[in-house]
């Protein structure tokens, strides 16, 4: 029994040693491919996106895969990230010139500010049972976007000009910037993001969930997940447990939001790029690769944002062919007859590769 | 299990039934991009199928576009597309520019700042030069930090925000929000269009309340009266009625509407039915109108807008273009089409202005062609003798239009 408990453990380190490895492997494969000049400018320019989905599907899978709990408002975490972070670089960006410090600062607050806004939005909503995390986050989504649209802040030798949707009361002078101005949102933000640290992100959110599910936290996570009356009734503090995994998940998409901003010179708040299609978009990475799945989880928020843009040379009918390959993707994974197809040629070749060793 | 397998190989067939459709089809469309000529029947344009064949020595400008072409504002991209396919064309045919070749290809970014930076990466990979994009602001302030990064000449021909130039390499053939929120005021104030104004806007799109904003400054300064600002933003931009009250019951007698036309048409039928009849005054976003399906176009009737372009004037070029846009693409061309097509013949002009070639490099060309800018002025469909400043500001004089009869016209 011990032992098999003990084999049980390693398997499970080795799985995630698996993962990281993956990841690793990725990032040296492409550098060589750059430093080898193979590597067309579309791909170049997509290594960063796609960093910034992993990581928003690793936070949004700790809440859906673990917490068991439904999130629809990821986009709104992200948009918070994204804003506060790259506010943070336009206010500090004076007074500090190493872009690695800038980035950090960046990545701190918008991360800080991301789990605020999650532990908020938890507090009443993580008490209650059944579906309202789902109800109250894609509202929060949506009010976050709307709030950041009437925003106004501008700094100029006066101070600091503070503005709510009447952004022409501010009268700035002539060396007076925007810092935030309204619907325009947050422009010239310093290019900071890149491929490295995109990664460096991924492994570094990577460790911090796997040792959150497997610590003594996470399995009272995992507990509330599948009896929430059992338990409760061994001691557990339900709502203590279930903040911290949606604040946790909350900061890891804002981590994302951060990554996003300083990827793009603008970020600017619509429904393209934060609004309810792109947090259900999030939601279809996790799905798809696997409710519970961090590696699952990557590889389809990799493989998703790449697919559009391979499909480029079919024109208009890309986005057809994306939505048909979505539903073939999802019957090959989901679907009972296409588990036991793919359980049966496992099988085989499992026998097969028996057959030969002995 | 058999039922499984034959699930499979319908999809299959399905599939590549769909791929075979998208291929022929995109093909089709990169032969739209590359030379419709073979429609128009000038050889010289039919030789530039196959990648400049036909210079001597086989060199060809690469000019790429970006721009909606699905999505919300998808009507803009395409226009776009299509109007600078037909300068390239005619330029084609006429024997190129300094001699060379015009290739073209068009990128679509569903007007989404990621999707732009996308689409300008692969038309990198395709080897593009110049860039005539892109279409809409927000996508441009994100492609503008690239094309700078790159040294690649850029002219945008409609995204009018201030926040897109700068740069020293990148142009816009169209106004500056800033200028067309002025430009408005001025109309109204000079022609006293009107003395209480009421004002409804998209505050979450960066046009719209980037020309709202100068409109109110300049109304203020010239002593308009503006009795109501209403705003609305992308997520609820299908009721107006409680906008149009406000504007009603302050007595408004102009509604500024610096939006898009989509929107314009779901207020104006709103207005109709609620017997309320300003005066509508629009922008450039405004054209198009007439095109919006399922709208009853009588409602446009004495709608006033400010657009460098009003698709019946009378001089030759104007005629030409409208009917050539006509007879290939089937609807009435508007301002942002014909702000393309400028575009392209501005790229033209100074790519002759600066004596360059095909040969020279994406950074030596831009620097070359942004040197040039401020030195040509340009006669187009938009307006004459325009200029450019070293900021990449254009100078040229709106024209104001009035819909009547169903048609634009200008006043």
């Amino acid at each position: 029994m011990a032992k098999s408990t003990k084999k049980l453990i390693k398997k499970t380190t080795a799985n995630q040693l698996i993962t990281l490895g993956m990841v690793v492997a990725v990032y040296i494969v492409v550098q060589i491919m750059i430093a080898a000049g193979v590597m067309s400018s579309l791909m170049q320019g997509l290594l960063v996106p796609m960093c910034t989905y992993s990581i928003v599907a690793i936070g949004l899978n700790l809440c859906v895969g673990y917490l068991g709990e439904l999130s629809i408002g990821h986009a709104g975490f992200m948009c918070v990230g994204a804003f506060s972070g790259a506010f943070c670089t336009k206010l500090l960006a004076g007074t500090i010139s190493n872009h690695v410090v800038l980035f950090l600062a960046a990545l701190l607050v918008g991360t800080a500010m991301a789990a605020l806004s999650g532990f908020l939005v938890g507090i009443p909503v993580l008490r209650l049972r059944g579906d309202y995390l789902a109800i109250v986050t894609l509202a929060f989504g949506e009010i976050i976007k709307n709030i950041i649209n009437v925003l106004y802040i501008a700094k100029d030798t006066d101070g600091f000009h503070f503005a709510i949707s009447d952004g022409n009361s501010i009268r700035l002078s002539e060396e007076g910037v925007w810092l935030i101005n309204g619907a325009k949102g947050i422009t010239k933000i310093p290019h900071l993001s890149s491929f490295t640290a995109g990664v460096i992100l991924i492994l570094l959110f990577l460790i911090v969930v796997y040792n959150l599910v497997n610590s003594r936290s996470g399995r009272a996570i995992m507990a509330i997940r599948d009896n929430r009356i059992a338990a409760e009734s061994v001691g557990i503090n339900i709502t203590k447990f279930k903040l911290m995994a949606f604040t946790i998940s909350a900061a890891i998409a804002g981590a994302g939001g951060v990554l996003y901003a300083h990827n793009l010179s603008t970020v600017t708040a619509t429904p393209a790029n934060f609004g309810y299609n792109m947090s259900i978009m999030i939601l279809v990475f996790v799905v798809l690769g696997g409710i519970g799945s961090f590696r699952g989880s990557i590889i389809a928020a990799v493989l998703l944002t790449l697919l559009p843009e391979v499909l480029r040379g079919l024109s208009d009918y890309r986005m057809l062919i994306y939505s048909i390959v979505l539903i073939a993707v999802m019957l090959f994974n989901w679907a009972p007859k296409c588990i036991e197809f793919r359980q049966k040629v496992m099988a085989r070749l499992k026998k097969n590769a028996g057959k030969e060793e002995a | 299990m058999k039922k499984a397998v034959s699930v499979l190989l319908t999809a299959a067939l399905a599939a590549t039934c769909f791929v075979g459709c998208g291929d022929s089809s995109g093909n089709s469309g990169t032969d739209d991009n590359g030379g419709s000529s073979v429609n128009s029947g000038s050889d010289a344009n039919a030789a530039n199928d196959n990648d400049g064949g036909s210079t001597a020595d086989g060199l060809a400008f690469k000019i790429g576009g970006i721009g909606p072409t699905t999505g919300d504002a998808a009507i803009y991209g395409s226009a776009v597309m299509n109007a600078a396919q037909i300068a390239v064309d005619e330029i084609n045919a006429a024997g190129g520019i300094n001699g060379y070749q015009i290739d073209y290809k068009f990128e679509d970014d569903q007007s989404d700042a990621e999707k732009s930076i996308n689409a300008y990466n692969s038309l990198k990979d395709w080897g593009m030069q110049i860039l005539m994009g892109t279409v809409t602001t927000t996508p441009c302030v994100a492609v503008v930090d690239k094309t700078l990064e790159d040294g690649m000449f850029q002219i945008t021909p409609s995204a009018s925000s201030t926040d897109v130039i700068g740069g020293g390499n990148v142009f816009q053939a169209c106004f500056t929000d800033p200028n067309q929120g002025t430009a408005s005021a001025q109309y109204i104030v000079d022609h006293s269009l009107a003395t209480k104004v009421a004002i409804i806007y998209d505050s979450s799109s960066v046009y719209s309340s980037g020309i709202e904003a100068t409109f109110v400054q300049e109304a203020e300064a010239k002593g308009l009266e503006i009795v109501a600002e209403e705003a609305f933003t992308a997520d609820s931009k299908t009721d107006f009625s409680t906008q149009l009250q406000k504007a009603q019951s302050a007595g408004a007698d102009l509604v500024f509407l610096p939006i898009y036309y989509a929107e314009a048409s779901i207020i104006l039928t709103q207005a109709n039915s609620m017997g309320y009849e300003p005066t509508f005054f629009g922008v450039d976003g405004m054209d198009g109108i007439l095109g919006v399906e399922n709208f009853d176009t009588s409602l446009a009737e004495g709608v006033m807008l400010l657009t460098p372009f009003a698709a019946d004037a009378q001089d030759d070029l104007t005629k030409a273009f409208v009917s050539t846009y006509q007879e290939k693409y089937g609807d009435i061309p508007n301002q942002f089409a014909a702000d393309a097509y400028d575009a392209i013949y501005t790229i033209k002009a100074v790519v002759e202005a600066a004596n360059a070639t095909p040969d020279m490099s994406v950074s030596e060309l831009g620097t070359a062609l942004s040197g040039a800018m401020t030195q040509i002025s340009v006669d187009g469909l938009t307006g004459e003798g325009m200029t450019w400043q070293e900021s990449g500001e254009v100078s040229k004089a709106p024209k104001a239009v009035v819909i009547k009869d169903g048609a634009y016209t200008a006043m």
